[in-house]
């Protein structure tokens, strides 16, 4: 078994399986996609762009998803410094919740918020009464925007926060400073990185989302239409071509996004 | 004020995860038992079922076998120059940046009926897209980073000395492998099993796209349940959706359990 396996030729055809492996599931797909938009010229696919609901999709997106992405920053901030300096009942219950809408499939996640504020129920009613609509309209995909990325700022503030030293603290208390200077000048400088990073992770995710949003959007073009669910449209009515140039203006950003954030993680492994 | 940041995450977990769940368990059984159980029993609920979990396991196969070895060549290979490693290494997380319909999408511009690739696999009588090939490959494509993020870092901490020392002493890479690398890999490996389960459980948009969503053939749990909400069905959707739900959190508790393990490790 051994000679079989310490044999050149296995070690060449490990090496060139996974090689190929890389490129052709990941490589290929991505730049597959930037071609075809291309492919019949730039034209094609300003043309595409130019369509006021590809547009105004992509617009709304990134309108919704900086919004879900503030709203996280400040829970998630909260959340996770309640987490690590208050010992309450049920902590160790509610950390380990906090993984669950990672967990969760996305569409059971749309599920949940439309039943739970959808028509005919008890919130949904009620918000009818006072002459709103949650559900299909944008504070429904706000919502399930902020529901799906909702580990990632507490997750990257809270190992900052254990890390932050006491004695600092310590130090500004005994040099006289109010509670709230030391919050602002002490305690948010280090929590900062994680919640920038995790805020960025989550803005990036809440542009790419799509299982939680298609179900409680009502999709109308310019309104409620966000562009994931564009892109399945376009796709199902076979327009590949109109799907494929929102999709690179997408993918543009969210890659821009990744490479801040790994940019941000190596000065700050540097400094 | 302890108080009232206490109470006001305990309001936030319960606006957010609590009340949901709870509503949607309300729905599943809002005809009771029997039309829970109808919505579990019906034909292409179980289908969809029986697909999703034939998905899920040739997916975890494939990419915990692929996810090991491209850690162990990112890491360790001295074949790959260090520019085209660290290349090699950013590109692993790009199906982290890519929206799941555009990963679906992909795979239909590339093997759809329409491409050149796809067109070659027709004429030898395989289909791709609209049936499970491409719906494994979608999931493929989503699930990649996990294994290979998990086993990474651990790799880098363990560094190399003591697989030296085992091929100094004339091991061979076989050996060198099982007796050195996997004992320190394997909650990693663990971890990474557990969180491929549960993204290739859950995953949607991708296979929508790629599956076409056709009932009894190509439909997944997490399809159906979109199937069912469009077809105002919502106790169906609910009672399929309630069982997704319930395998997600026992993989979470497992996944509680193995970080516990691995941080002891």
């Amino acid at each position: 078994m051994n000679s079989l396996i310490r044999h050149k030729g296995w070690t060449w055809g490990f090496r060139s399986t996974v090689v190929l492996y890389f490129v052709i599931l990941i490589v290929l797909p991505i730049l597959g996609v930037y071609y075809n938009s291309f492919s019949s010229g730039l034209g094609s696919f300003t043309e595409s762009v130019s369509d006021p609901i590809a547009w105004k999709s992509v617009l709304l997106t990134l309108k919704l998803a900086v919004i879900a992405a503030i709203t996280n920053v400040l829970l998630g901030t909260m959340i996770a410094w309640v987490l690590i300096r208050y010992k309450f009942r049920g902590r160790a219950l509610l950390n380990s919740l906090v993984d669950l809408p990672f967990a969760l499939p996305t569409a059971v996640g749309g599920l949940m918020i439309l039943l739970l504020l959808g028509p005919g129920s008890l919130i949904g009613g009620l918000a009818e009464s006072l002459g709103f609509t949650i559900v299909f309209h944008q504070p429904a995909i706000v919502i399930a925007m902020v529901f799906v990325t909702f580990p990632f700022v507490i997750r990257a503030v809270q190992p900052l926060l254990e890390e932050l030293d006491a004695s600092e603290e310590e130090a500004a208390y005994t040099m006289g400073a109010k509670p709230s200077r030391v919050f602002f000048q002490v305690i948010l400088p280090s929590m900062a990185p994680g919640m920038i990073g995790g805020g960025m992770l989550a803005f990036s995710r809440a542009l790419a989302e799509f299982g939680a949003v298609v179900l409680v959007a009502g999709n109308i073009p310019g309104r409620t239409l966000v562009s994931s669910v564009y892109i399945f449209g376009e796709v199902e009515s076979d327009n590949p071509a109109g799907a494929a140039a929102v999709s690179i203006i997408l993918l543009t950003l969210s890659f821009l996004i990744l490479w801040l954030i790994s940019l941000m993680q190596m000065r700050g492994r540097r400094s | 004020m302890r108080r009232l940041w206490i109470g006001l995450t305990y309001l936030v977990f319960f606006v957010l995860i609590a009340a949901p769940l709870g509503r949607m368990t309300m729905g599943a059984f809002s005809e009771g038992w029997s039309g829970f159980w109808n919505a579990l029993t019906r034909p292409e609920a179980l289908h969809a079922l029986l697909m999703t979990g034939y998905v899920v396991v040739v997916v975890t196969l494939l990419n915990t076998l692929f996810g090991i070895m491209t850690a162990l060549y990112l890491v360790r290979a001295n074949w790959l120059g260090r520019r085209l490693k660290s290349l090699l290494n950013s590109i692993v997380d790009l199906p982290y940046a890519v929206s799941p319909v555009i990963g679906g999408l992909m795979i239909v511009l590339l093997l759809g009926p329409d491409s050149a690739l796809g067109a070659l696999f027709e004429q030898i009588g395989v289909k791709i897209v609209y049936a499970f090939p491409g719906m494994v490959i979608a999931t493929l494509f989503v699930t990649f980073p996990l294994m290979v993020r998990e086993v990474m870092p651990v790799l880098q901490e363990i560094g190399s000395q003591q697989e030296e020392a085992a091929s100094t002493l004339g091991a061979y890479g076989w050996t060198t492998f099982w007796k050195v690398t996997w004992p320190s890999i394997r909650w990693a490996v663990i971890y990474g099993v557990i969180l491929t389960v549960a993204r290739s459980l859950g995953e949607f948009g991708a296979v929508l796209v790629v599956s076409g969503n056709i009932m009894n053939r190509t439909q997944t749990a997490t399809t159906l349940v979109y199937q069912d909400v469009e077809n105002f069905n919502v106790t169906a959707a609910g009672g399929i959706a309630l069982v997704l739900a319930a395998f997600s959190a026992g993989l979470l508790l497992l996944m509680e359990w193995s970080k516990r393990r691995k941080g002891g490790h």
